[in-house]
């Protein structure tokens, strides 16, 4: 009995240890956007302090910081919008037709390195005049969250019995009737996982929109990458930033903790 | 006899059409583009027409010793990520597969590094690496320790990112294997049980064995992630201190957006690429003799 008791703490303890570890570097970011710079760069390290708000008045005030939301918005919701436009339809075919070959070419887009495709796009867009377009950057965003839609909703749709539409189109329904109006309303779970986990992969993309991007279409990682390249870093301010950021993805994951977690772990388990 | 329309009968080409000629536009041409640079020495900033010189850029980047640095660090650092996230995933997971009170809360905090912008989580990080003002040198005068430069520093330079790393993708590995731990059936450990075998055995000889597919696979998909990282490298270090954080992916940017020396950097891109797939397919060809 003394044994059982004596694991159970320990087991507790190991439990605390990990959340510790996990939430701390939040906590640190979250006090630190509430401190003054004398606080922040005080020795030994503050744990105890007076809050202040200004750094979030500074950023949300003097910098353009709302436009950089609302572009990373933007670009977010309509890659997200194209990747089901385009992605859905797809995953549908190759769960019914067994297209294994397609589903693989669109696969690989997850598995090569953007930058691969990044630098023949640079040179293109720029022929184009599209550089710091949202036309540029949603495209490549779209290559983010189309190939996620894909796995994600090949898988999803496999679990939907052919019965469903099967029984429609004896009725007399077309099959992209069926798909329409019997399967896509029954792909309810799926649907939310993809969408959620293609948004924040969007919102956190780093790499394509420092590229692509300027002053117009700046997202909101590159904002915070170009606030820190100055001389003197203003740490409060970026821990405001860096708390935003991260705002929104956490709020989504706390929504919808169970469609994350079956997007991110999904293939894997299946074999 | 039915009658079926024209949408109907050839809706296997027209629904996956459109996703389909995305692709091929977005990544299949830029990535033969590439390819087809590779063999040129096209310098955007030169101004001069860009000319087909066969094998001469790969002979060019395969014998620079900054490229054969970061080629080695590329492997250096997934190597230590990789393994380092195996261990301790598999250890939370673990830990972590039982009923206990407050797990879907210890399961909402290993999502949060998840979804927690990579750039920002560099920054934060650097906030905790900083010489003077940082965490890090604090818990180590703490603990009685020198102070050390972290991402300042050429040889604690690296080291200090694959943390960074660990920190953020420990729990992907974590969360798979726990879905994995989940869907395993209980009969073996029923007779293993019966037959008197310590829960040390049967970690070793049922479990693990049973989720080890499991694991190859998350092992698969953080390789093919760490081998490109860029975010977390890029905003903390640039490369730096001089070159000496750069992974295939930075240099092959600095290559691009930088010196804007086209023809190499498509040499460099290629080789990441390569290494990308030989990785997945090198573990591929373990899993499946693990199986076996």
């Amino acid at each position: 009995m003394r044994k059982k008791a004596a694991f159970s703490v320990l087991f507790y303890i190991l439990i605390l240890g990990v959340s510790l570890v996990l939430l701390f570097p939040f906590f640190w970011m979250l006090a630190s956007s509430f401190k003054t710079q004398v606080d922040i760069i005080s020795w030994p390290p503050k744990i105890l302090f007076n809050p202040t708000m200004a750094n979030y008045e500074r950023v949300f005030g003097e910098q353009d910081f709302l436009r950089y939301f609302y572009n990373s918005a933007v670009v977010g919701v309509s890659a997200v919008a194209v990747g089901l436009l385009l992605g859905l339809p797809a995953a549908y075919s190759i769960a019914r037709f067994g297209q294994k070959r397609l589903s693989v070419f669109i696969l690989v887009a997850r598995l090569m390195p953007g930058i691969s495709f990044l630098m023949p796009w640079y040179i293109i867009f720029s022929r184009l005049h599209l550089m710091d377009s949202y036309v540029a950057l949603i495209l490549s965003h779209i290559l983010i969250a189309l190939p996620l839609v894909v796995w994600i909703m090949s898988s999803y749709f496999e679990t939907v019995p052919q019965e469903m539409e099967e029984s429609a189109m004896v009725d007399g329904a077309t099959r992209q009737r069926a798909f329409l109006s019997i399967i896509l309303p029954l792909s309810g779970p799926g649907i939310v996982t993809a969408t959620t986990l293609s948004f924040i992969f969007s919102w956190n993309n780093f790499m394509f929109s420092q590229v692509l991007s300027m002053q117009k279409t700046k997202t909101l990682p590159i904002a915070i990458y170009n606030f820190v390249s100055y001389a003197e870093v203003d740490w409060g301010a970026v821990m405001a930033v860096a708390v935003s950021i991260m705002m929104p993805a956490i709020i989504i994951t706390m929504i919808f903790q169970r469609y994350v977690v079956k997007g991110l772990t999904m293939g894997a388990v299946k074999g | 006899m039915i009658k079926t329309g024209f949408v109907e009968r050839n809706l296997r080409l027209l629904f996956p059409l459109p996703a389909l000629i995305f692709v091929v536009v977005m990544m299949l041409f830029p990535v033969i583009y590439t390819l087809f640079l590779s063999f040129t020495n096209w310098n955007l900033t030169s101004g001069m027409p860009l000319r087909i010189v066969g094998l001469q850029s790969y002979y060019r980047i395969f014998t620079e010793p900054r490229f054969l640095a970061a080629f080695g660090r590329t492997f250096a650092f997934t190597g230590a990520a990789v393994v380092t996230e195996t261990i301790l995933g598999i250890a939370v997971a673990l830990i972590l597969n039982r009923e206990f009170l407050g797990k879907g809360l210890v399961k909402l905090f290993l999502l949060l590094p998840l979804v927690a912008t990579p750039v920002a989580v560099g920054i934060v990080f650097n906030l905790f690496y900083d010489p003077t003002i940082g965490l890090a040198n604090y818990a180590l005068s703490l603990a009685g320790f020198p102070r050390s430069g972290w991402v300042s520093n050429t040889a604690t330079v690296l080291p200090s990112l694959v943390l960074v790393d660990v920190w953020q993708w420990t729990p992907m590995i974590a969360l798979i294997v726990l879905a994995g731990l989940a869907g395993l059936s209980s009969e073996p450990y029923e007779s293993a049980r019966v037959d008197g075998a310590s829960e040390l055995q049967i970690l070793w000889r049922i479990t693990l064995p049973m989720v080890m597919p499991t694991i190859f696979t998350a092992m698969i998909l953080r390789t093919i992630d760490a081998l490109k990282t860029f975010d977390i490298i890029f905003a903390m270090t640039g490369g730096g201190p001089g070159y000496s954080s750069e992974t295939l992916n930075i240099l092959g940017y600095k290559y691009s957006f930088e010196y804007f020396r086209m023809g190499q950097s498509s040499v460099i891109l290629v080789a990441l690429f390569a290494v990308v797939l030989a990785c997945s397919l090198g573990i591929m060809k373990l899993r499946g003799r693990a199986e076996a």
